[in-house]
């Protein structure tokens, strides 16, 4: 599985959401199963799926499915 | 007239996010148009959100004898359409962005008054109720689910639970509590409540926890306190906020539900390290908010505790039969007294000229012990309710909704805090009805777990035997 395919199903598992919303464009709030509660779980899949731990500015600042990637990249080195 | 505005006049009374803020000489003179505008006392529905024109709104209202009724702006339309009918409000004071969404209510388009992001829309009842001249303020006690039964808060009540809280966190002018609440939840009504009372400055912002805005706006004005429900301090305790660098917070105050022990000794050893204070509390709706607190200096002594009554209340015990309970460790109900035990409930439009029907006695429904000191300990609930993310969720009233909306008999809803179990025999609507009552509470669906089971538990009279159902979440 590509890193890009995990990453979606962390957001598959996280939020309890379908495969099909889980693109571009996705962001914190912009759905009832994104919000402080589905946060945490979306948090925790990402820490498992690619076995890190997240430093607390990153969990604050993982506002949308792009801002994610991004993070996982510059500081986490996840290559997409 | 509940809060002395004008003797704070020089001092900031709101700060928002894009950075306005708002003295409380302006609170006091906007207040007065707004009310003006109403000409004269009435009810009005406040649909509430941390900004500036909701805050303005509930205290032009409270201050100037008009009763108001909060609600979330962001509520269910068809349950708000409910409401609207049974009360029948004279005006309505919304956030300007969403009027077209009361269009069906009055005239959105030349409201009665405007300021910041807020209207008031004049609904044009032909009709209103009669209000009880003590009657200040309503709050849902389970809005989530649409019921229309609301707790009535003299001004007697506002004012009393508001003194008692400034009296017991020692609040002054320099304090700047930071929103983390709704306001239309009556922990977070209460942190407004107190310290409009002593002049100090709330940070108002829409941003949780969970957000990099919310730290920032933080840092930036320098906020001193906030509040949390049980599942606030989970997420706390998941940003790994030990770590994060707040100097200007000075304590932390904990209520809506029962905090693992394990948290609450986390986070009062946390505080005593760095010199801070982390401060449990406990309370009800029913008794406008507040009824106890675990002062400070013993959050890691009594851990687990809600503590003893604040000042000017009285907590003890009743056991089966009605009777006191005088010895230390015995389980019994909660009882409490105190001018802060609310008028009584409203549950249609006659209702809002009723008075006082509780006489400053409230059994609270919490099971409870006191140890030899005189600490109270929650162990357990006498009703059918969760509290899901600090919200109160009353389990008949979720049953009922999901009978009537899908036309089934066969459903009985159960669990533990932040967590409910609906049970079902149909499993082709299993899914739908998770997301109805997502949808319908406004909570986020994890909270809500379904089990299809060949039959609802029941006894020979045909109640359901809830304790047939602990064996598939214990």
């Amino acid at each position: 599985m590509s890193n890009l395919e995990k990453y979606v199903n962390a957001f598959v598992e996280g939020l309890g959401v379908d495969k099909d919303i889980v693109k571009p464009g996705l962001e914190y709030q912009a759905i009832a199963e994104w919000d402080s509660v589905g946060h945490m779980g979306l948090i925790s899949s990402i820490e498992e799926t690619f076995d890190i731990m997240m430093e607390t500015d990153d969990i604050i600042d993982l506002s949308s499915f792009e801002k994610g990637k991004e993070i996982l990249a510059t500081k986490y080195d996840i290559a997409f | 007239m509940i809060w002395n505005l004008e003797h704070y006049k020089d001092n900031i009374a709101l700060i928002c996010e894009t950075g306005i803020t708002v003295s409380y000489e302006e609170l006091n003179k906007i207040g007065k148009q707004i009310a003006d505008t109403c000409g004269g006392r009435c009810l009005v529905f406040v649909m509430c959100q941390n900004t500036l024109g909701s805050v303005l709104g509930y205290t032009a209202f409270t201050n100037n004898d008009i009763v108001s009724v909060l609600l979330s702006a962001h509520m269910d339309r068809q349950l708000l359409d409910n409401l609207v009918e049974t009360y029948k409000p004279a005006y309505i004071w919304a956030p300007e962005e969403k009027k077209a969404d009361y269009a069906a209510f009055g005239n959105t388009e030349c409201p009665a008054y405007m300021v910041y992001d807020y209207v008031l829309i004049k609904t044009g009842f032909a009709v209103s109720y009669p209000l009880h001249d003590d009657l200040c303020l309503m709050l849902t006690t389970s809005g989530s689910t649409g019921s229309p039964k609301f707790v009535r808060q003299s001004y007697t009540n506002v004012e009393h639970n508001a003194r008692s809280i400034v009296q017991y966190l020692e609040l002054n002018a320099t304090e700047r509590p930071i929103t983390t609440l709704p306001m239309n939840y009556t922990y977070g009504l209460s942190i407004i409540n107190s310290h409009l009372m002593v002049g100090a400055t709330i940070l108002l912002t829409q941003k949780g926890i969970m957000q990099k805005e919310f730290w920032q706006f933080f840092k930036e004005h320098n906020a001193t306190s906030f509040g949390g429900v049980p599942y606030t301090y989970e997420m706390l305790d998941r940003l790994r906020f030990y770590r994060m660098n707040l100097p200007s917070l000075r304590y932390m105050t904990q209520a809506g539900g029962k905090l693992t022990s394990e948290l609450h000794k986390k986070f009062a050893e946390y505080a005593n390290l760095v010199g801070k204070k982390f401060i449990v509390m406990y309370g009800q709706c029913e008794a406008t908010a507040r009824m106890g607190y675990l002062p400070a200096e013993k959050s890691l002594d009594k851990c687990g505790s809600v503590g003893i009554a604040i000042p000017g209340g009285k907590f003890h015990l009743i056991d089966m039969n009605g009777e006191e309970i005088t010895s230390p460790n015995t389980v019994g109900e909660l009882v409490y007294e105190g001018k802060n035990v609310t008028m009584g409930y409203a549950e249609k439009g006659d209702d809002l000229l009723l008075g006082d029907e509780r006489k400053g006695v409230l059994e609270t429904g919490d099971m409870a012990q006191v140890d030899s000191e005189g600490f109270y300990y929650i162990v357990g609930r006498k009703k059918r309710f969760l509290k899901i993310y600090g919200n109160r969720v009353n389990l008949d009233e979720i049953d009922c909704m999901i009978k009537n909306y899908f036309h089934i008999t066969d459903v009985v809803s159960a669990g533990v805090d932040d967590q409910m179990y609906i049970f079902l025999t149909d499993e082709e609507i299993a899914s739908d009805v998770r997301q109805y009552v997502a949808e319908k509470t406004r909570i986020n669906p994890v909270a809500f777990k379904m089990f299809v089971i060949d039959e609802i538990p029941k006894n020979e009279s045909g109640k359901v035997l809830f304790s047939a159902l602990t064996q598939y979440y214990e």
